[in-house]
């Protein structure tokens, strides 16, 4: 009897983590699906850029991605210096990329495959269809799967270019640019985030 | 007899300087073959054409060709590529397939060089049944047919692949991104290299002009401006730097076309992200 309670026991746990956790291929799609309603719906473009906002604090690690693309110098900085930082960086991140994703009306994505690199890493790739003004774009998305029940996105791939590298060697051209000066850094942020 | 003299004279001057321009390029170029230690696996092509190891060394040089290159775009082609991008999508499409078949003449030599024969000859029939089924390239018959998709090489990957890096990132005029290698590399087009270079510009077949071959050039700029047209002004207007934005992206992209890969794992080093825990 005892052994019938704990095989049923262990069943049961195993059915609710494996219900909990989320794969990141049907999440990337979900997320798509819900980015893709919210554009071609009739609202302003305000309105629109206010809800993409929201879907990517939920579903993006801007965090992580604010560490990544400050690369080395991130070691460097005092904990005060960091938590300015991600403040900065998340103002700059929402704004710049739901103003990306704003310009686009009912894109449509296809989740094609995925491939883990690790525990922690699966990359999904997706198809964002032809349209007549332009060519399909494959865009492969980097999934942080540290907790298998809340994957987030932490890059996007598009035809093989990552964003997250190319904002990290703007953030190092800004940074040499200004000799090394994190404030410089921070102005720039602002001054992006208040225009 | 003072004329013939100085036309004498003149073709000597020229000639020596020509040979100097050789030697010089010959030198550079054996330089960088020398760095290269011979190695030619696929772990030493990507660390060396890794985007943020390759040097700007002539900085101000190069934003004063972006600031140039810039000014251009917007006068010429961005104008120009926003009335073709509205144009029917079968015309596009057509000028995309010919001039993407028209590349065959330079990707095939590659191919050679690169040791892919069996590709070689894929291309070689490709070219041949778009050219001749597919009028002149504008249908893209080969693909119908099954045909792997077209992938373009140049001189500049294939030094690559012997292992050559790619020296300083370079901002030309008019032409744009590039690196010291790849310039390098692509002065071959003029010397031999590039079979429609040499049936429009370098020798006089009475077919084709040299307007043929700079109209084929302008509008192969115009037909990337026009794909790439909302993403170009997207990244203008949302980068904090924009040269540093287009340089990585042109880098990130000449390093996938020289591993011939698209595949994230192969192009991207994975240390950086590893350090981050924020679950």
């Amino acid at each position: 009897m005892k052994r019938k309670l704990l095989v049923s026991l262990i069943i049961f746990f195993s059915v609710i983590s494996v219900s909990f956790s989320i794969e990141p291929d049907v999440f990337v799609q979900s997320t798509v699906n819900r980015a893709s309603k919210l554009l071609s719906d009739g609202i302003s473009k305000d309105e629109k850029i206010e809800k993409l906002k929201s879907i990517a604090k939920e579903t993006v690690d801007i965090q992580g991605i604010g560490f990544y693309t400050l690369g080395a110098k991130r070691k460097s900085l005092t904990n005060d210096e960091k938590k300015k930082y991600s403040e900065l960086f998340e103002i700059y991140f929402l704004k710049s990329f739901s103003s990306r994703l704003a310009e686009y009306t009912n894109p449509e994505i296809d989740v094609i495959a995925k491939e883990k690199l690790n525990d922690n890493y699966t990359i999904v790739n997706s198809v964002l269809k032809a349209t007549n003004e332009r060519p399909k774009i494959n865009i492969d998305w980097r999934i942080y799967t540290k907790n298998p029940e809340n994957p987030l996105i932490r890059d996007l791939i598009i035809e093989g270019l990552s964003l997250a590298r190319t904002q990290k060697e703007e953030f190092a051209s800004v940074l040499s640019s200004n000799n090394d000066n994190i404030d410089a850094l921070f102005n720039v942020l602002k001054e992006f985030s208040n225009n | 007899m003072i004329n013939s003299y100085f036309n004498l004279s003149n073709i000597v001057i020229y000639r020596i300087l020509m040979a100097k321009k050789i030697i010089v390029i010959l030198i550079t170029t054996f330089t960088l073959i020398a760095n290269a230690h011979a190695g030619s696996d696929g772990e030493l092509v990507l660390k060396k054409n890794e985007p943020s190891k390759i040097k700007d060394c002539s900085e101000t040089f190069n934003k004063a060709s972006f600031a140039l290159n810039q000014g251009l775009d917007k006068i010429i082609f961005k104008p120009v590529s926003s009335v073709y991008r509205v144009l029917p999508s079968p015309i596009k499409t057509g000028v995309s397939n010919s001039l993407n078949n028209l590349s065959n003449v330079v990707t095939i030599p590659n191919n050679i060089l690169q040791g892919e024969f069996a590709l070689a000859a894929v291309n070689a029939g490709r070219f041949i049944i778009n050219t001749t089924i597919g009028i002149v390239g504008l249908i893209d018959v080969a693909t119908y047919l099954g045909f792997d998709e077209y992938v373009k090489e140049d001189y500049g990957q294939s030094l690559a692949s012997y292992g050559v890096g790619p020296g300083c990132y370079l901002v030309l005029p008019v032409i744009g991104p590039t690196t010291a290698r790849d310039t390098i590399a692509s002065l071959t087009n003029f010397i031999g290299g590039d079979a429609w270079y040499n049936v429009t510009v370098k020798n006089d077949t009475h077919y084709f002009t040299d307007i043929d071959y700079y109209a084929s050039r302008v509008t192969a700029g115009v037909d990337f401006r026009a794909k790439n047209f909302d993403s170009i002004e997207n990244l203008e207007k949302n980068s904090l730097d924009f040269y540093a934005s287009v340089k990585s992206l042109y880098l990130q992209d000449r390093q996938q076309r020289i591993l011939n890969s698209q595949k994230i794992i192969e192009t991207q080093d994975d240390s950086d992200w590893e350090e981050i825990e924020t679950q």
